[in-house]
């Protein structure tokens, strides 16, 4: 009975996902385009919830919509774009979606060839506890943690360097 | 529930991204459609960590480092658009040829 319902929820959050995936690449509005992408980001969050992955799921709130899509806002608004599908797109959209479809047709074929008959084990009544999931990350996967937090600084670093003006070198660039 | 769900799910996601890298020519527009493929990928990595509960949470592990790079990603990927628009008044990636060979 319970595998029902959970196959429903997959069900309702696959297609709100695909749906809002397809408007993301192919709106002619830019903050439309940014904000569907947070309609697929929160479905993605809700899928991880369903696989008992809760810590992930919070994260993917956290980061992802909380900060990764409000930091594309503000990449839209301080780079004013004309309004209109011919500046968005170019002109290999046709060659692009014959791309894309073939790489989703190959990829889905293989992975249902692959994991046939593979099931989910849902019986689980609680998901992943967040100590858990800590306990591997400063145990295991120690070292790349800290890579990854000094990859972390280093992209703080070096798009505040990229992204501030250069007083000096202003003057000889104005034109 | 088959594994074969979150894959195909998945798959199509990754799809639709990689049209959105070739079809939009706004940079940022690129971003976002890059995020959707690490996003597909994540999706992918929770399922296996969910189908190989026996084994650990590695998957769940991984689906974080990706999450914590994609932010890095789109940190410097926006700085480098808001410079190039900045300095040209442009952010069509088919017309960034400066770097070209």
């Amino acid at each position: 009975m319970a595998e029902i319902w959970q196959e429903v929820v997959f069900w309702v959050f696959a297609v709100a996902m695909s749906l809002a995936a397809l408007r993301v690449v192919t709106s002619s509005n830019v903050v439309h385009a940014a904000l569907y992408l947070v309609g697929t980001l929160m479905g993605a969050a809700a899928l991880y919830v369903l696989l008992f992955a809760e810590f992930v799921a919070w994260v993917q709130v956290l980061v992802y919509v909380g900060a990764i899509v409000v930091l594309m806002l503000f990449g839209l608004m301080l780079t004013r774009a004309p309004i209109g599908k011919a500046h968005f797109d170019n002109n290999q959209r046709l060659l692009a979606a014959v791309v894309a479809g073939a790489l989703f047709g190959v990829t889905s074929y293989i992975m249902v060839r692959a994991f046939d008959g593979t099931d989910v084990n849902f019986a689980r009544t609680v998901g992943t506890k967040a100590g858990g999931l800590g306990e591997v990350i400063f145990s295991a996967y120690i070292l790349p943690f800290e890579v990854v937090s000094m990859l972390l600084l280093a992209a703080l670093v070096g798009a505040i360097v990229v992204a501030r003006k250069d007083e000096e070198v202003e003057g000889h660039n104005a034109d | 529930m088959p594994i074969s769900y979150f894959l195909v799910l998945s798959a199509l996601l990754f799809s639709i991204g990689v049209y959105g890298v070739l079809a939009r020519r706004h940079a940022v527009l690129v971003l976002l459609s890059i995020e959707l493929m690490l996003n597909a990928v994540n999706i992918n990595l929770v399922a296996f960590s969910a189908l190989l509960e026996k084994a650990g949470l590695d998957g769940q592990v991984f689906a974080l480092f990706v999450i914590a790079v994609a932010a890095a990603e789109v940190g410097v990927g926006l700085a480098i658009v808001i410079l190039i628009y900045r300095n040209s008044q442009d952010t069509d990636v088919g017309e960034l040829s400066l770097m070209k060979w």
